[in-house]
């Protein structure tokens, strides 16, 4: 898809969301049970989607090093656990990253355009994004320009993403809404379009940076502009949920809330994400628990 | 001049089927030439226009002395039938119109009424009242309008509620006019027991159809003149006259009247009645045995019994 | 649109049965008559049945005529000696003790609900129970503030109320029932279902953990004939009746001239009017609440859909994909979304108008999912390109079965949507507000749900317009019923 193509759609006439609706709908969800066979191949189905992340001022090569060691061996005591999606770092550390992965099929991400805030200049953005890919980044993590937004100056977001995603190259890009400065679903689901329209490969939640990060009923607002988007056009876009997600049985949550919106398809670690740095170790809990018969200690889980 | 169209007056003298304004003593010019007075027929009232019964057919209507005062008309089922669709076709616009112009429009009513005392007192005498009593009837009947024009835009602020759910829903209760009501006026009430059994039911947005008290009918035609001088729209009242009973059945049992106000007391015409009614689930009203004269028997509770709770849910969030 | 999402998954959820160990349910249960539960003395008994698995639950009493006489003589007395006497504030705090008591046991009541009258369970423990236990709680407050209801008025309870009650919210509809008969002063006879007496046989045993003075609170198990009895008995003063609109005709016929109060709250084929501005998502799930929640048995129910023909492919392409994901079983099963018909016969009677709506032309739609091999099952369905001259828009089905209309204009929304001589509920979706405001206020029936549906709540009072009923019950207004004013 090139820049030309895209339209930006009138954001007026994007469906209106109703919270409390909203809300209702995800209650169903997080009370569905999860069982035995069921849990546990769910649990695997998390862990495999997930985006280990670290995004630290403090982050070094050594930080990264383990981090990826983690990556693709979450829990050696457990038989037939899957590896993570992909590692998310920043740009300079990608090529760390790459070197550490080398020979597994685990992606290396990075957050470009001045993660978090996006508060610098176009160019910057573009040169973030080109150096992350040219560092070896198979996906990149931008950050849309929330002011600009809010502003209503839609078509400036939506430029910017488009030329991000030229700049991607075959990297696939994921476009973070920083859905908790959005303030209402509404604009969520607003710039969850103007997202998927600009060119989007995943659509996601947050920064990790700003409260509330990732929550069920956002996620779901994104999961139907997702389907509606499918609908019309026939493509498929990826969603990562990020940040707040630490729990087990929360990810279990997002996989029934994905099942019953977009269905088979995008219950595979292609389309789906989960941007998190503690979950691996409460799923890993959990898959032991269901495992042994007995509830699980930390201390028994590294934490890297 | 009131007195003059006293039927009694000369009553003993005249054939007992003579109508009552032949007997006027005083059309008497003082001249020597007696001057015939013109005599009203009194007609039914559908839709806003004054039409004769379609049957074509009439009752006698005979004063306490066993004069004829009239020829009334002896309504039938499609007299009724043609009641129900001017009614049905009037009331949206009357629940639609404003509380405040509801309560505008009643007074008028108590304020034409007013005007026309002489004439409802005569009518009132007619059939056996004193000259007083009839007075009394006439002036409650006034002020009963007015009690009721008062509470037009009222009973909705005092009765309705804002019910607290527990969920995040605005939840709100209102009343709502349950559509066409029937109205059987009391026979021991010409004009009083009429308007207080009619009035409540349109200040709340029904439009009625009356059957008048088949043996005291005139006030009743004569109400009707005052509410097509006062604004009431046509069709939001009707009035129909029959011999008793001939109607009910009728009405009972029409599937698109939703409520009966009956007046009377005889227990087979309730049974028949609310028997009746269960054809299409009507509310069937029981107003007997009420002293119309009496306070008790006005208040915001009457105006709610032709009422239907509307209960509205709505989420709360951005 | 080309564009297919499939929901055939290779991650499914395992069975989750709710537990029945700690259930207890008699072999046999007799009339609750007097404080204590006694034979009848009809000498018969009938069986409840599970209509998930066609198997026996227990066997129940069939209350005859002197059953009947007994039970309302026993509310004449406990009304004469003991409940018109008491305090009100004491009456309150029995029907709070009964509010709680429903809490603390609230599990067992939703597993026995569920498998005596056929609904999830999911259904059953978050929206029946809990609202029965709310609605004892909000008329135990009543009690003693009766005159604050009705201002210039000094309201009496009437005596004997003899309530007849369905089976598609067996327990609810016993609160419903019985909280504000018992806050008003009045005594009970109540008679459930005969397809769902189970969980009112327990509110039976509540009522005496509760220690409530014996006849004040009476239930007769039993038939169409014993609800008939009840009904005729000349020593009730008011009869409350949820069902159908055939019933309520029939007893409101039965009561010409006994000068009885009535309150009746029977059928429904409410209209749920989506606009092109909804919010469409939302309106998505509302349709699928207001005609799949308790498979459809819902006088309430949103049955008749009306869109707006500029969203109609779309909205009904996802109301398909979202009937795709509901999970049709086992009631006892946490995630089951559809449960069991009630009843065979009930079953019978939404087949023959899945079949009629067939022969009408209209467009039947169900998802591909499979059904239990016993019991009575039917899958969710819509009826798109439905008219209005259709039975299967005219007629209540009361059951899963939802037929489909467009409309371009508000105008014509209104007209079809009044279009009935039923009166209950409706719904309207959109994001204006002015819409909203003349929408509801057009809609010639007793609730609206505006931008929801199916939502219930003790203080929100219910009942219908024309041939939906007459009275209301829930809230302030629903304490009327059963006093009298004069």
């Amino acid at each position: 898809m090139t820049t030309s193509e895209l339209i930006l759609p009138a954001m007026a006439s994007v469906t209106r969301v109703d919270t409390v609706g909203v809300e209702e709908r995800v209650g169903r969800f997080q009370t569905r049970s999860i069982k035995r066979d069921s849990k546990v191949t769910a649990l695997k189905l998390a862990l495999s989607m997930i985006d280990l992340t670290t995004l630290e001022g403090r982050d070094t090569d050594g930080k990264v090093r383990q981090l990826c060691y983690k990556a693709r061996h979450l829990h050696d005591a457990l038989p037939d656990i899957p590896h993570v999606a992909a590692i998310c770092v920043y740009p300079t550390l990608v090529g760390v990253a790459r070197r550490a992965l080398e020979g597994s099929r685990i992606n290396v991400a990075s957050v470009a355009t001045a993660f978090p805030s996006g508060q610098s200049s176009k160019k910057v953005k573009i040169d973030d994004t080109r150096f992350a890919v040219s560092e070896g980044a198979d996906e990149v993590d931008m950050v849309i320009s929330r002011g600009a937004f809010l502003e209503g100056e839609y078509a400036a977001v939506f430029d910017e993403i488009a030329e991000v995603k030229g700049a991607c190259g075959e990297a696939r890009l994921k476009v973070i809404l920083e859905t908790g400065e959005l303030g209402t679903l509404d604009n969520v689901r607003r710039a969850s379009v103007l997202a998927m329209h600009a060119g989007a490969d995943f659509i996601k939640t947050s920064t990790g940076k700003v409260e509330p990060a990732a929550t069920m009923p956002v996620s779901f607002v994104m999961l139907q502009a997702i389907r509606d988007y499918f609908y019309a056009t026939g493509r498929m876009v990826g969603m990562k949920p990020a940040g707040g997600i630490a729990r087990a049985k929360q990810s279990w949550h997002y996989l029934v809330m994905l099942r019953e919106t977009l269905g088979q398809a995008w219950m595979t670690s292609d389309w789906f994400r989960f941007g998190a740095s503690r979950l691996a170790n409460d799923i890993l809990m959990q898959i032991a628990k269901e495992r042994d018969g007995v509830y699980q200690s930390i201390d028994y889980f590294s934490m890297d | 001049m009131a007195k003059s169209r006293q039927p009694r007056a000369k009553s003993s003298r005249m054939r007992t089927t003579r109508r009552r304004s032949v007997a006027s003593p005083s059309a008497d010019r003082g001249n020597g030439r007696r001057r015939l007075p013109v005599n009203k027929t009194y007609k039914i009232y559908i839709g806003g226009k004054f039409p004769r019964t379609e049957s074509g057919h009439y009752y006698e209507l005979k004063s306490s002395e066993g004069t004829t005062l009239a020829n009334v008309c002896r309504c039938t089922k499609k007299d009724l039938r043609d009641a129900v669709q001017a009614a049905r076709a009037a009331q949206p616009a009357w629940a639609a119109a404003t509380a405040f112009n509801r309560g505008q429009i009643l007074y008028r009513v108590a304020e034409m009424l007013e005007g026309r005392k002489p004439q409802f007192a005569d009518e009132l005498q007619w059939i056996g009242h004193t000259r007083q009593a009839s007075i009394n009837e006439v002036e409650l009947a006034i002020d009963r309008c007015v009690y009721y024009a008062g509470w037009a835009d009222k009973y909705q602020q005092v009765f309705s509620s804002v019910n607290p759910v527990a969920s995040a829903h605005f939840n709100f209760s209102i009343y709502e006019p349950t559509g066409v009501v029937g109205i059987v006026a009391p026979e021991d009430s010409a004009l009083l027991g009429l308007v207080s059994s009619l009035v409540p039911a349109i200040v709340g947005g029904n439009t009625a159809l009356v059957i008048a008290a088949a043996e005291r009918p005139l006030c009743a035609v004569t109400f009707a003149e005052v509410l097509h001088a006062s604004d009431v729209p046509g069709g939001v009242v009707n009035v129909l006259t029959a011999p008793a009973g001939e109607l009910l059945p009728h009405l009972a049992g029409h599937m698109d009247v939703n409520a009966v106000v009956y007046c009377g007391d005889a227990a087979s015409d309730i049974r028949d009645l609310q028997a009746c009614a269960a054809g299409n689930v009507k509310r069937a009203i029981l107003r007997g045995g009420s002293d119309w004269s009496s306070e008790t028997a006005q208040g915001p509770y009457e105006i709610l019994e032709t009422q239907e709770v509307k209960t509205t849910w709505h989420p709360i969030g951005t | 649109m080309a564009s297919k999402l499939t929901f055939d998954t290779d991650w499914t959820y395992a069975p989750a049965p709710e537990g029945t160990a700690n259930v207890k349910l008699e072999k046999r249960y007799g009339l609750f008559i007097n404080g204590r539960f006694t034979e009848p003395k009809s000498g018969k008994y009938f069986r409840t049945i599970s209509p998930s698995t066609e198997k026996k639950l227990a066997d129940v009493a069939d209350a005859g005529p002197d059953d009947v006489d007994r039970a309302v003589k026993a509310a004449r007395r406990a009304y004469d000696t003991v409940w018109s006497k008491m305090k009100p504030s004491e009456r309150g705090k029995y029907i709070f003790r009964i509010a709680r008591i429903v809490q603390e046991r609230s599990r067992e009541f939703a597993v026995i609900e569920s498998m005596d009258g056929g609904k999830p369970i999911r259904e059953s423990r978050d929206v029946d129970v809990p609202l029965a236990a709310a609605h004892f709680f909000y008329y135990a407050g009543w009690a003693d503030k009766l005159d604050y209801a009705f201002p210039g008025k000094s309201p009496r309870a009437l005596g004997v109320a003899g309530q007849v009650i369905p089976w598609n919210f067996p327990l609810l509809m016993a609160a419903w029932k019985i909280a504000p008969a018992l806050a008003t002063g009045n005594t009970v006879v109540l008679k459930p279902a005969e397809t769902t007496p189970l969980t009112a046989l327990k509110l039976a045993e509540v009522i005496a953990e509760a220690d409530l003075p014996p006849g004040v609170v009476n239930i007769v198990t039993g038939a169409g004939e014993t609800g008939a009895a009840l009904v005729n008995h000349p020593g009730i003063n008011k009869i409350a009746f949820t069902g159908s609109t055939a019933v309520g005709k029939k007893i409101q016929s039965d009561l010409a001239g006994t000068g009885k109060k009535f309150t009746l709250e029977l059928g429904g084929k409410a209209a749920n009017i989506v606009f092109e501005d909804a919010p469409i998502d939302q309106a998505v799930e509302g349709i699928i609440n207001a005609i799949f929640f308790n498979q459809g048995h819902v006088c309430c129910a949103g049955s008749r859909l009306l869109v707006q023909e500029s969203i109609a492919t779309s909205l009904v392409q996802k109301l398909k994909d979202r009937m795709e994901t509901l999970i049709v079983g086992d009631p006892l099963d946490k995630n089951t979304d559809v449960g069991a018909i009630n009843s065979r016969m009930q079953l019978k009677k939404i087949e023959y108008y899945l079949k009629l709506g067939r022969e009408e032309g209209a467009d039947m739609y169900q998802p591909a999912c499979t059904l239990p091999e016993k019991g009575f099952w039917c899958r969710p369905t819509l009826f798109d390109h439905a008219s209005q001259s259709h039975r299967i828009v005219q007629e209540e089905i009361f059951g899963p079965v939802l037929t489909i209309q467009t409309f371009r204009t508000a105008e014509e929304a209104i007209e079809k949507a009044n279009n009935t001589p039923f009166g209950l509920s409706g719904g309207v979706w959109t994001d204006k507000g002015a819409k909203i405001f003349e929408m509801t206020s057009r809609l010639r029936a007793g609730v609206i749900w505006a931008n929801t549906f199916n939502k219930f709540d003790p203080g929100s009072p219910f009942g219908g317009y024309k041939e939906s009923g007459l009275g209301r019950e829930g809230g302030m207004h629903g304490l009327l019923p059963y006093l009298s004013l004069n």
